[in-house]
């Protein structure tokens, strides 16, 4: 994976697979603590304790199609390539959450990437999910709650493509503030 | 900077179009991107907004874009399947947003599959 961001839609995937209805998405870029943190968490069915034991093991999948299952390995060799961290915490019929800490400034951190993108990739696909996408550089915070926007929608569907086009410039003109330097 | 206030508005517009939208599904067109790990890592997501925005943008009222997982030829991603009404279904591989914008003008609007970026043009 080229962008962390790619790392975040992958995972994201795993919650919408576990049959999630709401996912959390957190990033926090922390500059003055030189933490860039990134958390998912869903309310899917979780896994048992011996399948999480695994779970990042690149041979451990649930897919019937090959034996092999890259997704959170991947994720988990970035985090670990910054001297960050990785953790995964689930309880069966709860749901799941995935935690990765970068060091902000390590070399070998891929830029965090389109999280514009990301986020659009999933709502679009995803009709009937809801997502809490929470975004803070230092102490600004930006946060977009779709069940906030079903609101205001109505019966009007969230993932339109109109929608979906006024959505992504709304992600990336909050993330260009929040990440204006003062 | 823009506000979820103007959602109304757009919500109050597309309103009016909502019986454009309606399409029965058989006959509507199918496009659909492999969203898996392998094809992420591969360049989905560039696909997968690339046609979006493309359909959006032509208001192609009777295509649908939707996400799958691994396909199973993690090799060949990202991988692009196109399901039409009637019609075999047709597979293109090694995509990019810019051979997307190319299937969504030649094979979804003018109906001539672009044949050199197909699985059979690639695995000759």
């Amino acid at each position: 994976m080229l962008e962390i961001s790619l790392h975040i839609l992958d995972v994201i995937n795993n919650s919408v697979k576990a049959g999630a209805s709401l996912i959390g998405v957190t990033v926090c870029e922390n500059k003055k603590d030189n933490v860039l943190s990134v958390t998912i968490s869903d309310d899917g069915c979780g896994m048992d304790p011996e399948f999480l034991k695994t779970v990042t093991d690149p041979f451990r999948t649930t897919r019937t199609t090959r034996k092999v299952g890259m997704g959170l390995s991947l994720f988990k060799a970035a985090a670990e390539a910054t001297d960050g961290s990785f953790s995964i915490t689930s309880e069966k019929g709860k749901g799941t959450t995935v935690c990765a800490t970068f060091t902000y400034n390590h070399i070998d951190r891929q830029p965090l990437g389109d999280m514009a993108e990301t986020i659009i990739t999933v709502l679009s696909g995803n009709a009937n999910i809801d997502f809490l996408y929470r975004h803070s550089v230092d102490e600004k915070e930006f946060v977009l709650d779709t069940r906030e926007v079903r609101q205001i929608l109505g019966d009007v569907e969230l993932s339109g493509p109109e929608i979906m086009l006024w959505l992504t410039e709304y992600i990336n003109e909050g993330l260009a503030e929040i990440s204006q330097s003062v | 900077m823009k506000s979820l206030a103007e959602l109304e508005a757009i919500k109050n517009k597309m309103k009016n179009q909502v019986g454009m939208r309606k399409d029965d599904d058989a006959h509507a067109t199918r496009i659909v991107v492999g969203m898996a790990t392998c094809g992420i890592a591969a360049g989905a997501r560039p696909v997968m907004t690339a046609m979006v925005e493309e359909v959006a943008k032509r208001n192609l009222a009777h295509v649908t874009v939707a996400q799958t997982g691994c396909i199973g030829m993690c090799k060949l991603e990202p991988i692009v399947e196109v399901m039409a009404p009637g019609k075999e279904k047709v597979t293109y591989v090694k995509m990019d947003a810019e051979k997307a914008l190319k299937v969504i003008s030649e094979h979804i609007v003018n109906g001539r599959v672009v044949t050199e970026y197909t699985i059979g043009a690639t695995e000759e």
